[in-house]
């Protein structure tokens, strides 16, 4: 439901149903709503069995990139003799999405559940959950809640009274978007900087402390307790347009819109609908310009690419963009393009750990760049220097923040170049004088 | 800005806090150094460290345990880590200075954080951040006021974009701070 506001009718709410529901929060309550069902049946079962109903199901990764969630799951080869570790991705850090935010907030339970389930499907008796720092509610929650679950026999070396240690800690971070990188992640949870780690080794092979690992997004894990509950026929039967889509997603929308929240619907849900409809559209007297529908790490697309998606992993695809995380940035016609894309370049400096070349110096001269055409300073020349240091930028470097960065600026000179070049003629921001405020 | 003055000068200046708790813990009456990993600290980093099969792990969370007890991290309390978890004080350092939430010298009683990437910028960040400056008698982004109560800085996004603007100010997370209410959110401070 697009809390705070009332589930709209169209949505399909299955992660998100107790979102607003405090008594969702306690070990008690979750119970009542089914909770740990799925758990204690699935340490009846054999890993690989869970696997392949994950497999069934078509779960794909909800961190960003969609990998199939049970092949991730199936290249941990059990009984190898060495420690397994599951590392929940909390860093949610991806400008326009804050998602995890609530699916932590409001049932941490079914995140453990999840996290547990995740751990013994691959083989691992520990699970971290790296939490960014700054989610203080959402850290205190889910402490909360896992006091609660080990107080209550569910997690430990006696997991549900099976014989099965499943382990759980809170990893909390210390503000910094790399670290939402896999491989930073677990160099961040083994005390070091937060670098991304040059692939292969592939985590499954030689992840945290050297050992097979696997990294998931908090809504990926969230969703295989339903899948186990219910079945993966049904999960998969959550599709309105590409098979290779399937379930449910949730979609933080924010940015010019009559209703920012989040939104959970079944994948290949109408874009142009989702927008007008269960958002409410543009606030008052607005229209809208143009939207990054997966986190600022996608390309931008107008209003017609918008209006024409299914809102799935292909969908966004086929309309110049990407599914990315879910996280929906929408701008309407009052804003200038050209300063939140260099804004945005000014977060992917900032955020660039700098051990690759391509990344460090492109991300701050982009930067430079956008900032001197936003200022009035811009000749039509910067804007082959930004496409040529974006390409530069883009499949050249360790883990792809550099990418992102390139993405929405590339893609705003394609879609929006009459803006570019507006400010470079107009000495400035031509939107400046009309919309002071 | 005086506030990010390098060296270790402002280790034995007393410092800005109103707030005993989280200001003035690293020195003794006699200017001593005293160390934050004793008693019940330390048995806590102890359980830390057993969730971990190598002792450095413990290393965000150690510098976590310090910011608490003192509001920042010295290059006392740094060198204090290393020990405890047998690294070397430059090697704690590279870890500690690529963080952002780690504070490596004191700040106001209360930290001020604002979120101003792209999506919240669209929707008003900026004049949050001048109201919170303004108000807060704040002369710059990062500068400490001169009753030592605020500091005042932009951050990148807080995870909750559709609640824009948000605000951390020290462990309190708020949504949905317009400039208008910020006066209101600083006298229930004061
Ligand atoms: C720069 C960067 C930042 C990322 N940040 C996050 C994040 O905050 N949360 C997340 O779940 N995945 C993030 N990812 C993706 C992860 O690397 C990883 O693909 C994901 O957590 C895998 O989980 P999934 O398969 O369940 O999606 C990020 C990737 C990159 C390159
Ligand atoms: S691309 Fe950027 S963030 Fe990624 S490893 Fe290289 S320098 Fe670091
Ligand atoms: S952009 Fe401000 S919280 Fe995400």
């Amino acid at each position: 439901m697009g809390f705070p506001y009332q589930p709209h009718d169209r949505e399909q709410a299955v992660l998100s149903r107790y979102f607003g529901d405090a008594g969702a929060r306690s070990l008690d309550g979750w119970r009542q709503r089914g909770g740990y069902r799925a758990l204690e049946s699935a340490l009846g079962m054999e890993p690989a069995a869970i696997v392949s109903i994950v497999k069934d199901s078509g779960l794909r990764g909800r961190g960003g990139a969609g990998f199939p969630t049970g092949m991730k799951w199936s290249f941990m080869k059990p009984g190898d003799g060495k420690p397994h570790y599951l590392c929940c991705n909390a860093d949610e850090s991806e400008p326009g999405t804050f998602k995890d935010r609530e699916i932590m907030r409001w049932t941490p339970h079914a995140l453990i559940e999840g996290c547990a389930i995740g751990a013994y499907a691959i083989g691992a008796e520990t699970c971290f959950v790296y939490i960014r720092g700054e989610f203080t509610e959402p850290l205190r929650v889910m402490e909360a809640a896992l006091r609660e679950t080990y107080a209550a026999g569910i997690l430990g070396s006696n997991a549900m009274g099976t014989g099965k240690r499943v382990d759980i800690y809170i990893h909390k971070g210390a503000g910094a978007y790399i670290c939402g990188e896999e491989t930073a992640m677990m160099n961040s949870i083994e005390g070091r900087r937060g670098n991304p780690r040059i692939k292969p080794p592939f985590p499954a092979v030689a992840g945290l402390f050297g050992q097979p690992t696997t990294i998931n997004n908090v809504e990926t894990l969230a969703a295989v307790p339903h899948i186990l509950n219910e079945g993966a026929a049904w999960y998969k039967g959550f599709c309105l347009s590409n098979p290779k889509s399937t379930g449910t997603k949730l979609f933080s929308v924010c940015g010019n819109v009559a209703r920012p929240g989040n939104y959970e619907v079944v994948m290949g849900f109408p874009f142009r609908d989702f927008l007008y409809d269960l958002c409410g559209g543009p606030v008052a007297g607005r229209s809208f310009k143009a939207v990054i529908p997966g986190g600022s790490s996608v390309p931008i697309q107008t209003m017609p690419e918008a209006e024409a998606t299914l809102m799935d992993y292909e969908g966004f695809v086929a309309q110049g963009s990407m599914l990315g995380s879910g996280g929906v940035i929408v701008f309407d016609d009052a804003q200038c393009m050209v300063k939140h894309i260099g804004r945005l370049a000014r977060f992917y400096a900032h955020e660039s750990c700098a051990q690759c070349t391509q990344c460090r110096e492109g991300t701050a001269w982009v930067t430079k760049i956008m900032e001197r055409i936003e200022a009035g300073g811009g000749t039509m020349r910067d804007l082959d220097t930004l496409l040529e240091l974006s390409e530069n930028m883009t499949g050249k470097t360790i883990c792809v923040l550099s990418d992102s960065c390139a993405a929405p600026v590339v893609s705003g000179i394609q879609k929006f170049r009459h803006e570019f070049e507006a400010h470079i003629a107009g000495k400035g921001c031509p939107l400046r004088a009309t919309v002071a405020a | 800005m005086s506030a990010d003055e390098p060296g270790t000068a402002r280790e034995t200046s007393p410092s800005a806090h109103g707030n005993t708790a989280r200001g003035n813990g690293s020195q003794g009456a006699s200017g001593e150094y005293q160390p934050v990993f004793v008693g019940p600290v330390r048995d806590e980093l102890d359980r830390i460290i057993a969730r971990y099969p190598v002792k450095m792990a413990a290393l965000l969370p150690a510098l976590w345990q310090v910011q608490e007890a003192r509001g920042w991290v010295s290059e006392h309390s740094m060198a204090e880590v290393a020990q405890v978890l047998d690294l070397t004080p430059a090697y704690v350092k590279g870890v500690v200075t690529f963080y952002t939430m780690y504070h490596q010298h004191p700040v106001g009683r209360y930290f001020v954080q604002v979120c101003t990437t792209s999506p919240c910028g669209a929707c008003g960040a900026d004049d949050t951040v001048a109201a919170f400056l303004r108000h807060t008698g704040c002369a710059d982004l990062g500068a400490t006021s001169e009753d030592g109560k605020f500091t005042v800085i932009e951050v990148e996004c807080l995870g909750a974009c559709g609640f824009a603007t948000p605000v951390m100010i020290n462990e309190e997370f708020l949504e949905s701070v317009t400039a208008e209410k910020v006066p209101d959110i600083l006298a229930q401070l004061r």
